[in-house]
């Protein structure tokens, strides 16, 4: 059987199985919609939560990020674990002590404003919409390339399904569906790299085996570590070497700064925080953050495993190739743009860091224009540079050197000649990734449009059966936008996930830290805090990025600091400003106090059960 | 907890990332050590808090559980 024919019935079985989850599991009321009735275990809120973090960038990109980067790979891999320390140990209980349903619902009662709840639900919606739009168009690219359709009708497929078990199960429809996506995401992860960790090294933890020597036959020679291998091939080709820390524009403090921002941001981001609202009491809070980030360390700790082994059979499998040597999942990625050769005449392909690169990409161009560059660099050769154009000068000119880097996951069981089935397979796991992540961001921002804006603040009268319409008239409206996004992604989407981190950990943590450790920030210094974080990291971000600003070094770092770094700075500045205006302005009043205590009180006694069981009428 | 927090930023910020070019120096197995703090050992270390944080946490909470439960006791269950 072909992969495209594998992938059809994985993905077949995979969207009827969430389906029927959601017709199993459809609620009637705003508790069970928001919430999916805090009736869900520890464990499985673990792994709802792990396939509600782990999106497409996480399955798809990441490792390649790791693979192209190095060393400095590292941290998003610390930046996305390191998040869930102070997730769990600052935020999760104390939150859901609270009871209530959504992050800008908790901010507006503790600091008794409905312009911070404001506040706090526009930045919610903005963080939620940057990310849906890149999930989408993940499930548009493993349509393209898999099941050989256009990434438009991918989308509308993707939209579609999650439209379905969204709207109709509300949050417990959608937990229930991560789980089940947790688990196809990561065999779909696990058994490729366990597959390629046996072929390269002989050990069948991928983990130990990035660390390990390459079997004889790989290598050709005996006891060579594979971390050693490739740094010495990387060196060779110009590139810097695997393992080295601190290269290029990553010196130590840029890594320290994105690490920092990173992790902050992965505190404060509302998709993740609602998560732990959904089970039964505090100690099961806990208990899911331990458990969510064991799930998420085990694709988290493959990864760069996988990184590794992607790097050695990209070169290994490329680089002094001759045209007909060249491996068939080359061709089969070239029609996609996302990786291209063009030789430079000799008939060998030529991998390196130098100007003697041949291999680039064409992300974002329409297959016409692909078709184009490549027949008229054909023209070239052929003519031997009297017509056409060269291909290369025309890639260095955008400055696209190397095979695209989503493309790293997708096709290194392909590069290691693994079955068709496990092949397809891994795009059933892309898929499930990006689904899962997109209708828990769905969630959040239909949370806060219907809970947050209309049920709090325009019409507070609302019933129970007009809150859940409006609810899921929210989620379906979303669900539209974000596919809209994902047929026209906006040239910055890329960019935009730093500035959802950045403003995360600028305007969500510290907010929420101060709003559960003190008792002396009121009203005023918050929402100044949230204003001046926001505001500076938006600033430098949109300056450095759209405007062409030069990073500021601050006259002590070496480089400048990247926009993906700066929400650390932005939280700094916030912290500062909150706490230094609440010397001057008043305290909070009595009810934000007594929310503080019963937050930080263990027990089920004290005012929070009255106010749960007022929510729930 | 501010002991863990220090925890979590001495793997994560330290060995990960502050004293990575140090700790590359030695190697252990196939790895160069700072290189494997960055991609696999602050990710164990994060895990491993967590965990301590549940069940110190949640030891405390039942402890405070008899504690109220006692005084409940004592004053005749007026509380």
């Amino acid at each position: 059987m072909s992969v495209t024919l594998w992938t059809w019935i994985f993905v077949g079985l995979s969207f009827s199985l969430y389906l029927f989850i959601a017709w199993r599991s459809r609620v009637r009321d705003t508790k069970g919609f928001y919430v999916a009735g805090r009736g869900v275990p520890a464990h499985a809120n673990g792994m709802a939560t792990a396939a509600d973090w782990m999106s497409a960038a996480s399955f798809i990109s990441m490792a390649g990020l790791i693979s192209t980067m190095g060393y400095s790979g590292g941290v998003y891999l610390m930046g996305w674990t390191g998040g869930y320390v102070l997730l769990a140990l600052l935020l999760a209980p104390y939150l859901r002590k609270s009871g209530r349903y959504t992050v800008p619902d908790f901010v507006g009662d503790r600091y008794e404003s409905n312009i911070v709840r404001v506040i706090a639900v526009v930045c919610a919606i903005f963080v939620s919409f940057t990310y849906v739009a890149g999930q989408m168009r993940g499930v548009g690219v493993v349509f393209a390339r898999f099941l050989e359709r256009d990434v438009n009708e991918g989308v509308i497929i993707g939209m579609l399904i999650v439209f379905v078990y969204a709207t109709l199960g509300g949050m417990k429809g959608i937990t229930w569906t991560q789980v089940a996506q947790y688990w196809v995401l990561i065999t779909a992860f696990l058994i490729p790299a366990i597959a390629i960790s046996i072929k390269l090294t002989g050990t069948p933890v991928p983990q130990i085996g990035l660390g390990s020597t390459l079997k004889e036959s790989v290598a050709g020679e005996k006891g060579v570590y594979l971390l050693d291998k490739l740094n010495q091939i990387q060196t060779d080709l110009g590139f810097s070497s695997y393992t080295d820390t601190f290269v290029g524009g990553w010196d130590k403090a840029n890594v320290f700064f994105v690490a920092l921002a990173l992790m902050v941001g992965t505190a404060g981001l509302p998709h993740v925080i609602v998560r732990f609202y959904t089970v039964r009491n505090i100690k099961a809070a806990r208990w899911s953050a331990f458990w969510a980030l064991l799930f998420i360390s085990l694709l988290y700790l493959t990864a760069p495993a996988m990184a590794g082994f992607a790097r050695y059979y990209m070169i290994d499998s490329l680089n002094g190739k001759t045209e007909n040597e060249i491996p068939q999942w080359f061709e089969s990625w070239q029609e996609t743009g996302l990786v291209m050769w063009f030789d430079d005449g000799d008939g060998v392909v030529r991998y390196s860091a130098g100007a003697d690169n041949e291999i680039f990409n064409i992300k974002g161009a329409s297959p016409a224009e692909i078709r184009e560059i490549i027949a008229s660099h054909a023209t070239w050769k052929a003519t031997n540079g009297a017509e056409g154009i060269d291909g290369r000068l025309l890639m260095r000119d955008r400055g696209i050197a190397g095979p695209d880097r989503d493309i790293i996951v997708l096709a290194t069981p392909e590069m290691a000649g693994l079955a068709d089935w496990i092949i397809a397979f891994v795009a059933a796991g892309g898929l499930a990734a990006a689904l899962s992540t997109a209708s828990g961001l769905l969630l959040v921002i239909s949370s806060s449009v219907a809970h947050d804006l209309y049920a709090k603040i325009v019409n507070p009268d609302a019933d129970e059966k007009k809150k859940l319409l409006v609810g899921r008239a929210t989620i379906g409206v979303s669900v539209v936008i974000a596919g809209i996004f994902g047929i026209y992604p906006p040239g910055f989407v890329g960019q935009v996930v730093a500035f959802a981190f950045g403003l995360a950990a600028a305007s969500f943590f510290p907010v929420l830290v101060l709003g559960i450790f003190s008792k002396r920030v009121g009203t005023v210094p918050a929402a100044a805090g949230m204003v001046v974080g926001i505001g500076f990291t938006g600033f430098y971000i949109i300056a450095s990025v759209y405007a062409g600003m030069k990073p500021w070094t601050f006259g002590i770092f070496d480089h400048g600091i990247k926009p993906q770094g700066i929400g650390s700075i932005g939280m700094l500045l916030n912290f500062i400003v909150t706490l230094g205006l609440s010397r001057i302005c008043s305290p909070p009043g009595q009810a934000a106090l007594e929310l503080i205590d019963s937050v930080r009180e263990p027990e089920g006694v004290g005012p929070v059960i009255d106010i749960e069981e007022a929510m729930d009428h | 907890m501010l002991i863990l927090l220090a925890f979590w930023a001495l793997a994560g910020l330290g060995c990960g990332i502050l004293f990575a070019d140090t700790l590359n120096e030695i190697n252990v197995g196939g790895f160069p050590l700072g290189f494997w703090f960055a991609q696999q050992g602050s990710i164990i270390v994060f895990v491993v808090l967590i965990l301590v944080f549940c069940l110190v946490m949640n030891r405390r909470d039942l402890k405070h559980h008899e504690k109220i439960e006692d005084e409940k006791n004592q004053s005749g269950g007026d509380i």
